[in-house]
């Protein structure tokens, strides 16, 4: 880590899901579930990006991977805009970035081996065969803490947490620099959350990799985040260094956000002051102009109607949307 | 305060194809009268096992094989179905975690409010449905009459948790149990229900007990915490002490592992290694011994009985035997 080289550059990535009507299947509105969201990702360090259920932190990170074709925007790696590539040309950077997905139990074929299942990329992208591919395969399952004895046996026979460190070897078979976890640790046991954690924070400094953390759970995020994105109905409201945003959260909505993380110390939170939200996430179908946040923001003044804040910067790569600023 | 719940040696198990899984291994606690009482543990911990088996609503094959369960001075084991449901929905409630499964889909969500207060609270249609109106009000949900005519699909995840816990409360319940009611929410919205159900106690003064494994949830909610592990009630305290004065391995290892939330600096996590023990065999001993970093030759052999710390306090395990060599909480939290 320290090299400050950027790995990955978004800059007004947008995807957007029509939805039809009628016979002549016309399209009738837009869900804008990522609307212009961009960030940079260092190479080797880890960007957070949290967010209510709904605010497109999903969809934004598998539009960058590209498992959903972006509406509009540049997705930029390591120097090249894999945008507009055609999946033929995207071929090499599918090797380069690797997903880990948020249920272990859907998320394996539970009629593959385990060997298989991580195999499964190294023979689709050729890269080995025979004896060496196995023995990548048990290297594989060492390195997250499973026996070699296990790449011959089935996904039903293994717990949760062993499923997510299937999950995770599946991903580093094909020797990847960046890995989108997409809520990895949320359908796990606290106690088995830390152990997945911690292999991952250590495969980091191994491997160098490079991560887009995607949770809900913030103070998890926090701890394993350099840089921490806010979502909020498919915009980005706030970007900072992490610490930064937990001591001083800018957006009102990210205030409300980290008021709300329950904190296990009593005396921390008797004594704190809880921002409640009122009312839900308003629907993405067509959004009205002017700031996403603004209908439940206790700062609503008549220019967030009309205009929509820009991400600017308010000093030291501490990024907010917000006319407050 | 007046007992209002009082729980001995309760054993459950379950009877499968394999054998009898213990899920519940002699558990013994008690509830006051309008009191919080937080229950933490991993899952099959058996933690949700013994509230099912308080409001008796176990699947078919598993039974309470030991224990007395007093509600109100009534054992509730001896008593039989017709009695379990004059006291199900009318003096003990129960919330659960997912509540769209547990929300019937083709019913009207006024339909389903009514229901209970029908028949418990021998209220005709038009009083109940006032009630019921009344209830949602209560919860937070904007013009509860048209929302009655609507069904659970057109109500948000937070909104059907609120739906869940108006029905749950519409017969003035002595006791509310939430099965980890608010895991399945987001943050913004699990801080509205959570502030929810502190207003509802301090102003209708009913009984909670919040199943979770949320540490944080605990700490806001409740005042007395049980730590539950491989079926057996591990560590009970009051709030305070169980986060800054434990006394078991396994409350050390689960504080350990969700990160301080004090800290700018990027501590390591300290988890709990390997898997929670297998409750077709349980161990021995100590449920924890396997996994724990302070394991004696006595652990192994023989189960810890729950030893006095102070008041409201005890804890399973053989470090606080009076022979057993001094060991404090690595762990270190806040300003205590």
């Amino acid at each position: 880590m320290g090299e400050n080289k950027k790995l990955i550059e978004i800059n007004n990535l947008k995807k957007y899901f029509p939805i039809k009507k009628g016979i002549l299947n016309k399209t009738t509105s837009l869900v804008k579930a990522v609307d212009s969201v961009s960030f940079t990702i260092n190479k080797g360090e880890t960007l957070g990006l949290v967010g209510e259920s709904g605010c497109g932190k999903t969809t934004c990170g598998r539009t960058i991977i590209k498992l959903y074709e972006p509406t509009d925007g540049q997705i930029i790696y390591d120097g090249v805009d894999i945008a507009k590539l055609s999946n033929k040309e995207m071929v090499p950077y599918r090797k380069k970035m690797q997903m880990i997905f948020q249920d272990p139990y859907a998320s394996l074929d539970s009629r593959m081996t385990v060997g298989d299942i991580v195999g499964e990329a190294i023979d689709i992208h050729k890269l080995m065969s025979g004896k060496e591919r196995s023995e990548r395969i048990h290297y594989l399952l060492e390195r997250v803490g499973l026996n070699s004895e296990h790449a011959n046996r089935y996904p039903h026979e293994f717990s949760g947490g062993q499923r997510q460190r299937i999950g995770i070897a599946r991903a580093l078979a094909v020797q990847p620099e960046f890995i989108i976890c997409d809520e990895p640790i949320s359908a796990l046991d606290v106690s088995i959350q830390a152990q997945v954690v911690n292999m991952l924070e250590d495969l980091q400094s191994d491997f160098g990799l490079t991560y887009l953390f995607i949770a809900h759970d913030l103070s998890m995020v926090k701890h394993i985040s350099n840089k921490v994105g806010v979502m909020y109905l498919g915009v980005m409201m706030e970007v900072a260094e992490s610490n930064e945003l937990y001591t001083h959260p800018m957006h009102p909505y990210t205030q409300a956000l980290l008021s709300a993380i329950p904190v296990p110390d009593p005396k921390i939170t008797r004594g704190k002051k809880r921002i409640v939200l009122e009312g839900e996430i308003p629907s993405p179908i067509d959004p009205p102009p002017g700031c996403r946040f603004k209908g439940r923001c206790k700062f609503a003044k008549p220019i967030c109607s009309e205009i929509t804040p820009e991400l600017k910067d308010i000093g030291s790569g501490h990024f907010v949307a917000c006319h407050l600023y | 305060m007046e007992k209002l719940l009082q729980v001995n040696d309760l054993k459950t198990s379950f009877f499968t194809h394999v054998g009898e899984v213990k899920a519940v291994r002699g558990v013994s606690f008690y509830l006051d009268k309008g009191e919080a009482l937080g229950i933490v543990g991993e899952s099959g911990s058996g933690k949700s096992i013994t509230m099912m088996s308080i409001m008796k609503l176990l699947s078919d094959n598993g039974k309470i094989i030991n224990g007395d369960i007093y509600f109100e001075g009534k054992n509730l084991v001896k008593a039989d179905e017709g009695e379990m449901e004059k006291i199900r929905g009318n003096d003990i409630s129960m919330i659960f975690q997912d509540p769209m499964t547990s929300l019937n889909p083709v019913l009207k969500i006024g339909d389903q409010i009514t229901e209970p207060i029908i028949k418990h609270k021998n209220m005709n249609k038009a009083e109940a449905y006032k009630r019921a109106a009344h209830m949602l009000s209560l919860v937070g949900i904007p013009s509860p009459e048209d929302r009655m005519k609507q069904y659970p699909h057109e109500f948000s995840g937070g909104m059907r948790q609120r739906v869940m816990i108006a029905m749950a409360l519409s017969c003035d319940p002595k006791l509310l149990i939430a099965d980890e009611p608010t895991t399945a929410l987001d943050v913004t919205i699990q801080a509205q229900i959570l502030e929810l159900m502190k207003e509802l106690r301090e102003k209708i003064n009913t009984s909670i007990i919040l199943i979770t494994h949320d540490l944080g949830v605990v700490a806001d909610v409740c005042s007395r915490i049980n730590v539950m592990y491989g079926g057996l009630l591990v560590e009970t305290a009051n709030t305070d002490d169980l986060f800054y004065d434990s006394r078991h391995p396994y409350t050390w290892g689960l504080l350990g592992s969700v990160p301080n939330p004090n800290t700018l600096i990027r501590e390591r996590l300290k988890p709990i290694e390997g898997q929670p023990p297998d409750l077709l065999n349980p161990p021995k001993g100590c449920p924890f011994a396997p996994r724990c970093e302070y394991t004696m030759k006595i652990c192994m052999t023989d189960r810890p009985p729950m030893f006095e710390i102070g008041e409201n306090h005890k804890a399973a395990c053989w470090l606080n035997h009076k022979d057993a060599p001094k060991v404090s909480s690595p762990f270190k939290r806040g300003d205590k």
